[in-house]
């Protein structure tokens, strides 16, 4: 096939393959690799395709429920959504690609993941991003660097999604020095499918014809799955053509050919498959691994941006923009059509054989014969050492009480202009969020993002998640609230959560400590998916988020998806009306772990998180929606960051009217407690009898706390005037990020 | 009420061609996708709309290579003929760089996308479009568009003012002039002097319910029904 290679070393080196695994490789071939299927082994043993150090923790996920159709293993995971449709959805990381080149990084993580969706056969209708930066307030490297990358990841997403015409509803951007070295680019989508017309990525049939449809190759991206696959240390600024190049109006041609294609010749498409990670290698041996059939194909067929590219160089580019389909024989002409009217490329490139095996072909003669079940199924699991890190001895213990006391008064005002709490108008005001047209809680709104269904008369509603200092100072539990705060935010909205999405951010999987950490948040999931009934249907793990040897803190993203089934009651979470009642849910028992009071005021991240009781989670979340169903409520809002005293502020500021509460307390500094299991509503005076029945039969202790009305804000013995709390809130985020332009 | 048969226009890269036929429905009106590289417009159209999203990904210029596609040709004798024409947000673009409407559409003056609820207020209503709304009428209507900003030279301005061909400023909730992207006077929607082509930036498709928080598109779009 070709002359042995030279230098083997220095290629499993660049290949970031070992001696153990070349053994294994010789052991698979029964012979010596060459360069294209050392190449394909490399890409698809990665830890990026193979998950190869968090598989054993990932199985044993909850992932099934009479509303899952499809979980994990798929492009995307599937849920039933009632009427005769599903919703299909995925999170991803753009992480590495995104610290290197911002702009590309994360439009092209964006390109990706509405790939997964749309390879399904759903439109995507919606999509959300979970962002995390290092410090961004300040005149060092860092902070100006910061900047820039907030700046074009933001304009990166943007351009892509806009191009597109999905709109953005929403999300989370938060800040902290952990990702000064690493910053987190966490690109969800959601589609929309009759589900009887899911289409899934699997290439059988002997003779059936794989075609390949979309952007011609090129060499951008090659081995960019290996990259994501490593730390970073200072040589990385050379990485950047790693990173791949997107261009959403040829992916707009794609989706709109693409759909075109299911919808009228839904019967001649077998499977379909996208080039995402590890391009051609990886949806190629998947759709065949899927079917335990084999495949020929004939890369000197595969549309070229460039002339002298190698087989090896189709094999591992990532260019964007593309899809494998696996398509009845004689039936190639139909499908050249509609990609032709779309101004596409496409191109027959080979056929599903007997084989068993990958047979390549470049003009003729055989560039690689590998049997492919090995590939997938031999891939190395590798049980890593873990260790529980040391820094959570030093700071499980430190409660609040250790540090200075400082005055409610300051420490509001202080909170406040906290750049996780200010609205992100900034961000979220350059994403098209309204094309459409079924968007109805909108970017800004706080809480869950929700869009209705034209088709069924529902509402959807999602919520990115997750607090990163919560998994710092107890991975376990912080994993577990993050699945919690995603589905108390859908069910805010009146929804019921249903099941989730995760991206799984780590760093570097050989220090046994943060190996720890994620077998922890594995852990903390799998519990939270099982007691709250919401499955996992599809996810993604980032490992190697280091720089220099420092590691980013673990963050398990989370995105719950609910169910609302009337459009028109969408509860919102901003103040309604002057004069309801403001009601406190929940206990309120003095949390300060991972706090942003500790953060904000003493630039700590300690302490440790209460146990959490599940039961009182449940019943919050039915009281709000057998309560918004019969229209009791005004409005919904659940307390998380900075506490009572925070959550009424931006409740505030987005309604422009004012409010004042008090809570009774025995320690001041309790408005600004984070205790889990709470959250405020807004209600009529005429309505409180009848929800205080449904609270008592659930057990769900209330409380009013206040009025809504005047010019201030005002809990227990904080205040501040309305008009100021609304410049912080409003201003404060454009001042920041803009303050170098 | 006068049924319409209004033709939606498509070119690779239009995004809100689905959303318009679902608006222009919900008015009780028949509707017509139309691909670029069709040759002529279906018999008895009413009204044509250039819809809104990144036609040839505004690759070069927004709007500047729709210009190009068979379609535009029949759009031209239509136009001429005294056919109606709207063209929302890519659509405005497009017009412009066909010539067919005044001036032109520059990135907004902060470099940025802009995506948000906007008021907008009726200038003139003497037309075919906003004949529904009243002068000085404050409209709310989204915007999204990173290719808004108006400009037009003080000559043309004037023009514009004399005929009556200014229909739409930006404005805050109290009516007053508001800087959104840096369009010259704040404009944000005209037509031409014939007043039959029409053209604006924000998206009255978008505001047709009240569950997406306005329903002042209806004023806007109904007003083609009744001249």
């Amino acid at each position: 096939m070709s002359k042995p290679l030279e230098n083997i070393e220095g290629l499993l080196k660049s290949h970031k393959l070992s001696d153990e695994d070349y053994q294994h490789i010789k052991q698979i071939l029964e012979r010596e690799p060459n360069l294209v299927e050392l190449g394909i082994f490399s890409a698809m043993w990665s830890e990026h395709c193979s998950y190869k150090s968090s598989t054993k923790y990932l199985r044993g996920f909850p992932t099934k429920a009479p509303w899952v159709i499809q979980g994990p293993g798929e492009n995307a995971g599937v849920i039933d959504i009632g009427g005769g449709y599903a919703a299909v959805f995925k999170m991803e990381s753009h992480n590495h690609p995104s610290f290197i080149e911002p702009f590309q990084g994360a439009a092209t993580g964006v390109g990706g993941i509405l790939r997964d969706v749309f390879t399904m056969g759903a439109r995507p209708i919606a999509n959300m991003n979970a962002l995390r930066f290092g410090s961004i307030d300040g005149n060092s490297d860092i902070n100006k660097y910061q900047r820039h990358l907030v700046r074009g990841v933001v304009d990166g997403i943007g351009s892509y999604g806009n191009c597109m015409g999905v709109p953005t509803i929403g999300g989370e951007v938060s800040f902290d020095e952990s990702y000064n070295g690493n910053i987190l680019v966490n690109a969800f989508a959601l589609g929309l499918v009759k589900t009887d017309e899911i289409f899934l990525g699997i290439a059988e049939g002997i003779g059936n014809s794989v075609m390949y449809v979309g952007s011609k190759t090129g060499r951008d991206g090659l081995g960019g799955a290996v990259m994501s696959s490593d730390s970073f240390t200072e040589e990385s600024k050379s990485l950047r053509p790693t990173v791949q190049v997107g261009d959403p109006f040829t992916e707009k041609l794609l989706l709109e050919a693409c759909l075109e294609l299911f919808k009228t010749k839904k019967e001649i498409v077998v499977g379909i498959q996208d080039m995402g990670a590890a391009g051609l290698t990886s949806s190629a041996f998947e759709m065949a691994g899927k079917s335990a059939a084999g495949m020929r194909m004939n890369l000197d067929k595969v549309p070229a941006r460039e002339e002298g590219m190698t087989p090896y160089d189709f094999m591992l580019s990532e260019s964007q923009e593309r899809m494998l389909v696996c398509i009845k024989k004689g039936r190639e002409q139909e499908v050249i059509d509609i990609f032709e009217k779309w101004d596409l490329d496409v191109a027959i490139i080979g056929e599903v054989t007997d084989t068993g095996c990958m047979e390549l072909f470049w003009h003729g003669d055989l560039a690689c014969d590998m049997p492919i079940a090995p590939v997938s199924e031999e891939a190395p699991v590798l049980d890593r050492p873990v260790s529980r890190p040391e820094y959570l001895n030093e700071i499980n213990g430190i409660t609040v009480d250790d540090y200075s006391s400082i005055s409610d008064q300051v420490a509001f005002e202080k909170l406040l202009t906290s750049l996780e709490i200010v609205d992100k108008a900034w961000v979220y005001e350059q994403y098209d969020s309204m094309v459409q047209t079924n968007t109805v809680k909108h970017p800004g709104s706080l809480d869950a993002s929700c869009i209705r269904i034209k088709e069924t008369g529902k509402a959807l509603a999602m919520s990115a998640d997750c607090n990163p200092r919560y998994c710092y100072i107890d991975p376990y539990k912080g994993a577990a609230l993050a699945v919690m705060e995603s589905g108390r935010n859908v069910a805010m909205s009146g929804a019921v959560p249903k099941a989730i999405t995760d991206c799984l951010n780590f760093g570097n999987p050989e220090n046994p400590e943060v190996m720890w950490q994620f077998a922890e948040a594995c852990g903390g999931i799998k519990e939270a998916c099982a007691e709250l009934s919401t499955p996992v249907v599809s996810g993604n793990v980032s490992l190697y988020n280091e720089t220099n040897g420092k590691s980013v803190f673990p963050t398990p993203a989370i995105v719950m998806v609910g169910i609302n089934d009337d459009e028109n009651k969408v509860l919102p979470s901003s103040l309604q009306k002057e004069g309801s009642l403001v009601v406190l849910l929940g206990k309120t028992t003095g949390q300060f772990g991972g706090s942003l009071y500790i953060k904000k005021l003493h630039g700590e991240t300690t302490g440790s998180l209460a146990d959490i009781d599940y039961r009182a989670e449940l019943n919050l979340w039915k009281l709000i929606i057998d309560a918004n169903t019969k229209g009791l409520l005004e409005s919904a809002k659940d307390v998380n960051l900075g506490g009572i005293a925070i959550a009424l502020s931006k409740m505030a500021a987005l309604s422009s009217m004012g409010v004042v509460a008090s809570i009774k307390s025995s320690d001041s500094r309790d408005i600004f407690d984070e205790s889990q299991h709470r959250a405020i509503i807004e209600i009529g005076k005429d309505n409180w009898d009848d929800f205080k029945v449904i609270a008592d039969e659930l057990g769900v202790p209330t409380d009013i706390i206040g009025k809504v009305g005047g010019e201030k804000v005002k809990v227990s013995s904080v205040e501040l005037a309305l008009e100021d709390i609304k410049n912080i809130y409003f201003n404060r985020f454009a001042e920041v990020i803009e303050q170098d332009l | 009420m006068k049924k319409l048969l209004v033709s939606i226009l498509q070119f690779p890269g239009t995004n809100c061609e689905y959303d318009t036929v679902y608006a222009v429905e919900k008015l009780g009106h028949d509707t017509r996708v139309v691909w670029h590289k069709e040759n002529k417009l279906p018999v008895n159209t009413d009204l044509v709309i250039i819809p809104g999203g990144f036609s040839y990904g505004d690759y070069l210029r927004s709007g500047s290579i729709a210009r190009f596609s068979p379609i535009m040709n029949a759009i031209k004798e239509y136009a001429a003929s005294g056919g109606r024409v709207l063209g929302i947000c890519n659509g405005f673009q497009i017009l412009t760089e066909m010539g067919l409407l005044p001036g032109a559409l520059k990135r907004n003056n902060n470099l940025h996308f802009v995506s948000k609820k906007q008021t907008i207020k009726v200038i003139n209503n003497d037309n075919a479009f906003l004949n529904q709304c009243k002068k000085g009428d404050i409209l709310n209507i989204p915007v999204a568009h990173a290719d808004g900003n108006y400009y037009i030279d003080d000559w043309g301005y004037e023009e514009l003012v004399k005929n009556g061909q200014i229909l739409l400023r930006y404005c805050d909730n109290n009516g007053e002039s508001k800087v959104l992207n840096g369009s010259v006077q704040q404009i944000a929607g005209i037509c031409n002097s014939e007043k039959n082509i029409f053209g604006l930036m924000p998206h009255p498709e978008r505001a047709m319910e009240l569950i997406l928080g306005s329903e002042d598109g209806i004023r806007m779009l109904k007003g083609f029904q009744n001249r």
